[in-house]
């Protein structure tokens, strides 16, 4: 595992203030996340997870603090720019999957690279290669309303790939699905991670985040509890993972 | 992102979203092709109504005979002296003095019983010189007219309109040739006129014409006429004209009070001033048609793009959490406004023309498409469609991508 560090997150606040009333969303959190590592952050609703996931993901900006990604100043940049970050350096993998409705699997990966300004055969090329990836190699002409939910977030997490994000980032991504499907995604996010992605999962389940290698619990907008997590079900449930976890452990 | 693949991304997404797209192109549709439709309607009435007081000259000057005034003062009908006659017609024709009239045409009218083998009709016999049909514009549809030839030759020589032609041959038999009894003297038909519509008393198309000479010595026995029509060079000029054979003719019968004139000139004035004013009420009239038809066309256009566009604040917040800039989005929703805008504005065209069409053939009016009515209502409703379909795509894309995904 190399120590480079992907997001360096120093003293960062969000406070959501309307005439009356001061909401402290994040309180002066601060954490790195390094490259490879598979971080789930939990906590109850409200704990303020969602406002960080947005924060992280160029989605939302923060009150205060700093926000490196890549060693670049995410706070300060302009909507643009953000959307420029987001673009190339972030894949996003919503709760609600947030497919085009009624566009194929492969014209829905392929969009983020249309904007990336990537030519139309390297796209396509791309997209067939990350769908196949996560399983879909015959649902490429299937169009989203036509996939039952985990198909959907498979084709999300296609999409998040076709970038070459700097990091995945997955909020609540087995939120709506059945529970053998969601068993499917967590397999990919693991065999993602062992090929070297960074990932950042929100969940408010343990067995899911069970599955990450690190723990972070958020309360009222602080970190309560930053821990590595080793946990042999998830070896158990897949061996051949086993061997490159403990490699590189 | 090009803008050709934009462009191609635009005409997917509407192909994808089909009855939203019908929709949007729909009210496009009808709001552009009613203007067009009820533009066109008022333009053909607004032309029929021209043509109608246009087949009656518009240049005319009719002189007519005063009324006829007993020794006890009881005044007569007007038109009952016998004051005017042929001569008068004569030496307006051959004077030098008069320079502002282009043709004059003598005429002497009367109603009298037709008969045919075939059926009689109660008609207007109007006595009249080659020059009447250039006069008062009518046309021949069959045949000829009367010539200067059967004039001096006292012919007898009918050219009848086309409602005479319906009364005496019911049983359609080309009229051309057949012979009518007026007075019991026959008469040959030799020109059918045209019809110039009009009905009841005025019916244009209820005469026969017959020579002047005929008419005055053949049928009726007399030497005067009921009118003389004179048409004047210039329609600007029917002042001018009246005055002229207004003097002219009070020297001729010697009368030096103008009040006490025995003839009385009626120019088409009057009718000008009419048309001039019933035109500028038709014109503000489609001017107001026009543009309530385009207020509403472009209210429900605006109604529909809003709505579309609105609809999809969702999916600019999920393009723009994918890393899409304002410029690409506004772009893509400008791009599918300007489609869905053209393709509604031409087919409102075409339906609008249509419409237009079949409206004439039922009320058997005038087709006229105004192109300048097509011009305004595809660019306002273009102008409309196309600021309505960018307008809320700009606003949705200065959203912040996680207030538009979480948009319901």
């Amino acid at each position: 595992m190399t120590n480079q560090v992907v997001i360096s997150i120093k003293n960062l606040s969000k406070i959501y203030k309307t005439d009356v009333l001061e909401t402290v969303a994040l309180d002066n959190i601060s954490f790195d996340v390094k490259k490879g590592e598979f971080v789930a952050i939990m906590g109850p609703s409200g704990s303020g997870k969602s406002t960080l996931m947005h924060i992280i993901g160029a989605l939302d900006k923060p009150t205060s603090g700093t926000y490196l990604l890549d060693g670049a100043n995410v706070a300060s940049l302009n909507d643009d720019q953000l959307a420029e970050i987001r673009n190339q350096k972030i894949g996003f993998i919503f709760q609600s999957y947030n497919l085009l409705p009624r566009t194929t699997t492969v014209k829905n990966v392929m969009l983020p690279m249309a904007y990336a300004g990537i030519p139309l055969e390297e796209r396509e090329k791309r997209a067939i290669k990350y769908l196949q990836l996560v399983g879909l190699s015959d649902h490429l002409k299937h169009t989203s309303n036509q996939l039952s939910g985990g198909q959907q977030q498979r084709v999300a997490i296609a999409r998040a790939l076709s970038m070459h994000p700097s990091i995945l980032l997955a909020d609540e991504p087995t939120g709506n699905i059945a529970s053998t499907q969601a068993e499917e995604i967590m397999t990919i996010f693991k065999k993602l991670n062992d090929q070297g992605n960074t990932i950042i999962m929100i969940t408010h389940e343990l067995d899911i985040a069970q599955k990450s290698k690190r723990i972070i619990h958020i309360k009222d907008g602080k970190i309560i509890s930053d821990n590595l997590n080793i946990q042999k079900n998830i070896i158990k449930k897949s061996p051949d993972v086993l061997g490159n976890l403990e490699g590189l452990i | 992102m090009k803008l050709i693949e934009l462009f191609f991304e635009s005409l997917n997404t509407l192909t994808l979203n089909k009855t939203r797209t019908a929709l949007a192109v729909l009210g496009i549709v009808i709001g552009i092709g009613s203007v067009i439709a009820l533009m066109s309607q008022g333009l053909a009435t607004q032309k029929t109504i021209q043509n109608r007081i246009e087949s009656l000259g518009s240049n005319l000057l009719t002189v007519q005979p005063g009324a006829s005034r007993s020794s006890g003062g009881v005044r007569g009908a007007q038109g009952s002296r016998t004051t005017l006659t042929l001569d008068d017609a004569k030496a307006i024709i051959s004077s030098s003095e008069i320079t502002t009239i282009n043709k004059v045409s003598p005429e002497y009218s009367s109603r009298t019983q037709i008969i045919t083998p075939q059926g009689n009709s109660n008609t207007q016999i109007q006595g009249v010189t080659p020059n009447y049909s250039d006069v008062h514009k009518i046309s021949i549809s069959d045949g000829v007219f009367i010539t200067q030839k059967d004039v001096d030759s006292m012919a007898r020589v009918a050219v009848v309109g086309p409602t005479v032609i319906a009364n005496l041959f019911p049983d359609g038999s080309n009229p051309l040739g057949q012979t009518i009894k007026i007075k019991n003297q026959n008469f040959t038909i030799i020109g059918v006129t045209v019809a110039k519509g009009g009905s009841g008393f005025g019916n244009q198309d209820d005469v026969v014409y017959v020579p002047l000479s005929t008419a005055q010595k053949q049928l009726f026995g007399v030497n005067y006429l009921s009118s003389i029509a004179l048409e004047a060079k210039n329609a600007d000029k029917m002042t001018a004209a009246q005055d002229e054979i207004g003097y002219f003719l009070l020297a001729r019968h010697k009368i030096t009070d103008p009040s006490s004139a025995d003839f009385s000139i009626m120019s088409q004035q009057d009718m000008i001033d009419t048309i001039t004013s019933t035109t500028a009420t038709f014109t503000s009239l489609l001017a107001g048609i026009a543009a309530i038809s385009l207020l509403v066309g472009g209210i429900g256009i605006m109604n529909i793009m809003l709505v579309t566009v609105t609809e999809r604040t969702r999916e600019i917040g999920l393009r723009k959490a994918l890393g899409a800039k304002k410029k690409i989005i506004t772009t893509q929703f400008l791009i599918e406004s300007v489609i869905l805008t053209f393709t509604g504005g031409i087919l409102g065209i075409i339906l609008g023309i249509i419409i237009s069409f079949v409206i004439s053939k039922l009320a058997s009016s005038l087709f006229v498409i105004s192109p300048v009515s097509v011009f305004l209502a595809f660019f306002v409703s273009v102008g409309i469609g196309i600021l309505f379909g960018w307008y809320p795509a700009k606003k949705a894309s200065n959203l912040q991508p996680i207030e538009a995904l979480r948009y319901e």
